[in-house]
């Protein structure tokens, strides 16, 4: 039984020389594994920063290729100052926000109606799928001829690229409720809207909000591209406009600020599903 | 109710052939005098010509062949770092909190970077494809080994299984699923990345290119045939994908859908 003490991680055989030993302890059974971990997570990122600026300092890449940490960071620090940074982040936000509001309007809507219907189901579910075959991208020439280069159609590329998966999951969830569950409600006599509301609607949300994290994520990266594509403002534009004048600290920070803001959405959203989803964890 | 107008396997096909009737009419009756409203039989016979010149096939070849060097360059790294990830604890713990930070950077905002590091051809092309495929590589290679079940891996053990032997007849097989659902999305967002590369990356020929020449021409049957073979490809794709997951797991038989 002592064996099982020191099985590691993945239960390969031990070899106990000591030092091996006290490692696997160490790390199997730290004091505090909050903060082995923590400690884990940085020694990657601190060498590559480290090599990053030994390499800028040394001139082993030039600036306009690689500029150094610090440059990229002073950059960031000044336009976060001077409001710049604030402006585009801004613009953008509010783009993602009221794109992602239309898709995720329209994608429930969609998704319940196909979900709840068989007949309208029948009619539109085809032509949904041919229209999600085509990618964001692939319409982006297209709705430049219809509409031009203005807000709309940002605001229509990214409600399509939220659209899709949530109307998908929308239905699949919708469909996917067992049986059984509508039994039941059958058997206590629901109405109508007791039935969606107690029974349908609480047995798909899992599915449909897995649909609404990942049309975010898809209107998030929409984003991106048509403010790289067609965009005077915003955290694409940023992009742009320092690759163009080979502003790579500017590149860096706004990548820097893109990652940090998808990070940022993407927390919100796991803090939501914890409140929305948390009762059904308790079950298990 | 309609139920009785239209037989349930020609429903589908009521909206598009409306919509085409539509379109066609605008066309006929001369609703509008826009350039941009082109007749169906426009596109079309685009269409044909494109097909028949072969300037769809050579602009098509050309995008494919960088989608499948790049989904191959990343989906291999991919399930490379994915298996080390979900086999060693502490490599996870090493790199898992920088990819998870790194994964959160939109894939497109990559690409002016790229450009500078590898200029504008298919280099910087085929590198911006492989780090899309990368990403959903990794994250369910990661999670299909993490999830082979431990008393699997404990009866692995007792039958002294060699390391190769754990991986071959248990790890793997196990994973397989969740691996097959990593490629399938790599595939897809490769796709993607294809025609955003071309875009942002303006140089060669491509499907996307074909596309771009059509709007700044304002060569709406160019650019509407241009969204049809993207659909095509995608969906053919998607489809090749799905045939693949279906053979390389029929073993498992359908006893999970059927429980």
């Amino acid at each position: 039984m002592s064996r099982d003490l020191l099985m590691p991680l993945n239960g390969r055989a031990v070899d106990a020389t000591p030092a091996r030993l006290a490692w696997r302890l160490w790390f199997a059974a730290p004091a505090w594994p909050g903060l082995r971990d923590w400690l884990l997570a940085w020694p990657l990122p601190l060498a590559v920063l480290a090599l990053w600026a030994l390499a800028a300092h040394l001139e082993w890449i030039a600036p306009q290729v690689l500029p150094a940490p610090d440059a990229v960071a002073l950059t960031l620090k000044e336009s976060l100052l001077s409001g710049e940074l604030w402006a585009n982040l801004q613009v953008s936000l509010i783009r993602v926000i009221a794109g992602f509001a239309v898709g995720l309007v329209g994608g429930l809507a969609l998704g319940v109606a196909m979900g709840l219907s068989p007949t309208v189901k029948d009619y539109v579910y085809p032509l949904f799928k041919a229209f999600a075959q085509v990618p964001v991208l692939g319409w982006l020439p297209l709705l430049m001829l219809l509409v031009g280069i203005d807000e709309g159609l940002k605001i229509i590329l990214i409600s399509k690229a939220a659209l899709v998966p949530i109307a998908l999951n929308t239905y699949k969830g919708i469909q996917g409720v067992p049986t059984r569950f509508i039994e039941v409600g059958r058997v206590l006599r629901f109405t109508r809207w007791q039935m969606l509301g107690q029974v349908v609607f609480p047995a798909a949300l899992a599915p449909i909000w897995n649909g609404i994290r990942y049309g975010f994520t898809h209107a998030w990266l929409a984003l991106v591209v048509v403010e790289l594509l067609a965009s005077s403002e915003g955290l694409g534009f940023m992009i742009v406009y320092g690759r163009q004048l080979f502003q790579l600290d500017v590149v860096l920070a706004a990548v820097v600020v893109v990652g940090a803001v998808g990070y940022a959405l993407d927390k919100v959203l796991a803090a939501i599903e914890k409140r929305l989803l948390g009762w059904r964890k308790e079950a298990f | 109710m309609a139920r009785t107008i239209v037989p349930r396997p020609l429903r589908g096909f009521v909206i598009p052939v409306l919509l085409t009737a539509v379109w066609w009419a605008a066309v006929h009756f001369g609703w509008s005098t826009s350039p941009l409203l082109v007749a169906p039989s426009k596109v079309w016979q685009t269409g044909v010509e494109q097909v028949v010149s072969g300037k769809v096939f050579a602009a098509l070849g050309a995008s494919l062949w960088r989608d499948l060097v790049g989904f191959a360059i990343g989906a291999g790294a991919g399930l490379a770092v994915g298996a080390l990830l979900g086999a060693s604890r502490v490599a996870e713990k090493l790199v898992g909190p920088s990819f998870h930070t790194l994964k959160q950077i939109s894939l497109f905002a990559w690409i002016p970077l790229l450009s500078v590091w590898f200029g504008l051809g298919d280099a910087a092309k085929v590198a911006f494809l492989s780090l899309a495929a990368f990403f959903p590589v990794v994250l369910n290679t990661f999670e299909g080994i993490r999830s082979v079940p431990a008393d699997m891996l404990e009866v692995a053990r007792v039958l002294k299984f060699t390391p190769a032997q754990r991986w071959r007849k248990l790890i793997l097989p196990s994973a397989a699923p969740s691996i097959f659902a990593g490629i399938h999305l790599g595939l897809i967002y490769a796709w993607l990345a294809t025609l955003g590369a071309e875009y942002l990356l303006v140089s060669g020929p491509g499907i996307a290119n074909l596309m771009i020449d059509g709007r700044e021409h304002f060569w709406m049957d160019m650019v509407l045939f241009g969204v049809f073979v993207v659909g095509l490809v995608g969906f053919t794709l998607n489809w090749i994908a799905g045939r693949i997951e279906a053979r390389a797991l029929a073993w498992r038989g359908r006893s999970v859908a059927q429980f």
